[in-house]
């Protein structure tokens, strides 16, 4: 089914919720709506969903408004986080509802349930009731309910964030691949980018109720149109740092105090051309090293920095450092056995450097 | 609780009043013998439960056991300056024989089930329902108005019922409102529709207290399930049905057995209206019988023991019904514990 979104908008009493969002969902395709707490995409969702009805602007489904279409008419099936299900009926219960409130003939609806939940690997549980089920089979159930009534439109609200990490990723695998053999487009609400990043074919990035970006994963990261969607995007989050950007001997450096960094030719003219006295500069700490032979310290792309924090990360250790008075976070291989109060000297890798506005926030490089 | 647990809790209260009982005298923190540790704690353990247990007794225990003493006896206010004797069984059976026991029987029972299905329980669920569907304030609102009767005092909350039912020219339905039940412009308290009265003063007070309980209960039902059911396809009668009530049914058991048990005790509203007229025990429960055969009589005999038989029958008949809607609502089995699995 494909899903337009006009102007889509949601305020009660002054309070803004949703901001004249406009997106489209293509037939099939799996896009995750990535925000923090309160950003609106769990408002966006449930107006998709038919439970909040919108303040202002359109939501059709192929083609077809359905702002003032009731829940149960709009062929959805929804995942919650909390799972949502029924603590008083059993797993064969839960599953069968959606058909037995469409009165379809018992013997149909033994035959769908056992499919779907031999399909989710519960096909042995159908009895057992809700409360005893872990947390994981209870999602299974509730993917289970969602999918029976064989939804032309599937919408996720953040259904992993209550699972333990391993089974978090497990679930992410599944619930991707089900999604791609039955062809269902699907909504997916998370605060997770790396479940946005990993599941979804594009990502709308939201803030403050507004649409910060909708893009494929990877133009999100290497292309972030705003400073909110660079720094959202990516873990860990990307530095940001003010600088002027300065003209010398045919080459480009961003000033600022001590940072003193040459600048690729190309990022570097438009970032000029921008005719801003001072830029927000972004470097995401996997672009900066520490000193080496395999990254060596050359004029113009090294700086000395204090090591104020080291946090390990197993593979890599996370560096909290300064420059002079700015902090910036770097992403070292722990074998380097930086510590606390080192001063050490960072090569960066400024092919990647992005440059906002600091006025409007808005990206330099990329419209 | 299972046993285990039981036992686990009471060394755990054991523990706490014995250190709290050393706080409570400064004493160091030091190993002693177990004999004097274990009558230090009981003794302070006791000390605590002291004033409740010494409540119970006097306000719950004696009593009980005198309305027990004295359902055996011939105690009333003709022969009070004599000395009284005990008469076995006679008041027992005297109440059994009595010619208006039926009536009466039948009347505590159309009082109390119409009164709680359509009012303490019913209406309690409409208002409940209602008033959670509506913004929260308003809800808020509505359920404050629903309260105002339980706030008022049971005497002008039944003058203002009487000026309603009064007979042309002060009664207010009558002036108003007539055609409605084709009254005649008399009395409807005493004359037209006494059982209506009687119901809908009780009910209107009792529906409050399961609408409170009730909301409560509605409210904490995690929304996302509804959601679920709208998204499952649900009407809002078929979110109710299947969903709200099942949810709400440890409360709805609640109300149904605690107001079963206080509307067959509770008769001061129909004191007040009708004194059990009009006519002969026309609107009279039994406890409203046990009260006037106690202290109102027509001849002026107040029979206190005969009085207290009919009271402590009424006592045996609410444990019994106590009693079977535990085993009926399978109350043992909603405080179960979930028996949660891991993977």
């Amino acid at each position: 089914m494909r899903v337009e979104l006009e102007n889509l908008s949601k305020a009660w009493d002054g309070v803004v919720g949703a901001d004249r969002i406009t997106l489209d969902i293509a037939d099939g395709e799996f896009v995750a709506f990535l925000g923090p707490s309160g950003c609106g995409k769990t408002t966006t969702l449930l107006m998709v969903a038919g439970i909040y009805k919108p303040s202002g602007g359109t939501i059709k489904f192929d083609g077809h408004v359905v702002n003032e279409v009731a829940p149960k008419d709009r062929g959805i099936g929804m995942v919650f986080q909390s799972y949502a299900l029924y603590p008083h009926m059993t797993v064969f219960g839960n599953i069968s509802y959606p058909l037995r409130i469409q009165k379809v003939n018992k013997t149909e609806i033994k035959e769908r349930v056992q499919k779907v939940a031999d399909m989710m690997g519960i096909g042995d549980l159908l009895d057992r009731k809700i409360v005893q089920l872990s947390g994981g089979q209870q999602q299974r159930v509730s993917l289970g309910r969602a999918l029976v009534k064989e939804p032309q439109l599937l919408l996720f609200d953040e259904p992993l964030s209550n699972l333990d990490a391993r089974l978090r990723l497990t679930m992410r695998g599944e619930i991707k691949r089900l999604q791609e053999e039955m062809g269902i487009t699907a909504i997916y609400v998370t605060h997770d980018q790396v479940e946005a990043m990993t599941m979804a074919d594009r990502i709308a990035v939201m803030s403050g109720g507004v649409l910060q970006a909708y893009d494929v994963p990877t133009d999100l990261y290497e292309h972030p149109k705003t400073q909110f969607v660079a720094g959202f995007v990516g873990n860990p989050p990307m530095n940001f740092f003010d600088v002027e950007i300065v003209a010398m001997d045919g080459e480009f450096r961003a000033k600022s105090g001590s940072i003193d960094l040459a600048l690729p030719r190309d990022r570097a003219e438009k970032a000029a051309a921008a005719g801003k006295d001072k830029l927000i500069m972004g470097v995401r700490p996997e672009d900066i090293y520490l000193v080496d032979d395999a990254e060596p310290a050359a004029p113009g792309r090294t700086l000395t920095a204090a090591i104020e924090v080291v946090e390990p990360l197993g593979r890599e250790d996370l560096l909290g450092v300064t420059v002079n008075d700015v902090e910036m976070r770097v992403l070292v291989d722990k074998t380097k056995g930086a510590a606390v109060g080192d001063n050490v000297d960072l090569v960066f890798d400024m092919s990647s450097v992005q440059f906002f506005d600091p006025e409007t926030e808005q990206s330099v490089l990329w419209t | 609780m299972t046993e285990k647990q039981l036992s686990a809790t009471e060394q755990l209260m054991e523990q706490e009043a014995d250190s709290l009982a050393r706080a409570a005298i400064g004493a160091p923190k030091q190993p002693r013998s177990s004999l004097g540790r274990r009558v230090r704690s009981t003794v302070s353990a006791y000390g605590f439960l002291l004033p409740a247990i010494a409540l119970v007794i006097t306000f719950f225990i004696i009593p009980g056991i005198l309305l027990i003493i004295l359902s055996f006896t011939n105690l009333s206010s003709a022969n009070f300056t004599e000395p009284w004797e005990f008469i076995g069984f006679a008041n027992f059976e005297r109440l059994f024989t009595d010619p208006f026991f039926p009536k009466i029987l039948r009347n505590t029972v159309f009082y109390v089930f119409t009164t709680l299905i359509f009012f303490n329980l019913g209406l309690a669920l409409v208002l409940a329902l209602v008033t959670t569907n509506i913004p929260r304030r308003r809800g808020f609102f509505f359920r404050l108005v629903w309260l105002l009767p339980r706030l008022t005092p049971s005497v002008v909350y039944i003058l203002m019922w009487k000026r309603i039912g009064s007979a042309d020219p002060f009664g207010i339905y009558n002036q108003f409102m007539p055609e409605v039940l084709g009254a005649s412009g008399g009395n409807l308290f005493l004359g037209g529709a006494p059982w209506a009265f009687v119901i809908l003063t009780n009910g209107f007070v009792g529906a409050s207290f399961g609408m409170i309980i009730f909301t409560s209960a509605l409210m904490s039902i995690p929304e996302d399930l509804i959601t679920a059911a709208k998204v499952d396809g649900a009407s809002t009668w078929r979110i109710i049905r299947d969903i709200k009530l099942p949810l709400i049914k440890w409360p709805l058991l609640f109300i149904a057995t605690y107001q079963t048990l206080s509307l067959l005790t509770s008769f001061e509203y129909i004191l007040l209206l009708t004194e059990g007229g009009p006519g002969l025990f026309t609107t009279e429960v039994w406890a409203l019988t046990a009260y006037k055969r106690a202290f109102s009589s027509y001849f002026g005999n107040s029979q206190w023991a005969f009085g207290a038989t009919w009271a402590i029958v009424l006592v045996a008949v609410a444990l019994v019904m106590a009693v079977l809607y535990v085993k009926i609502f399978k109350f043992n089995e909603l405080v179960e514990e979930p028996r949660i699995e891991n993977l």
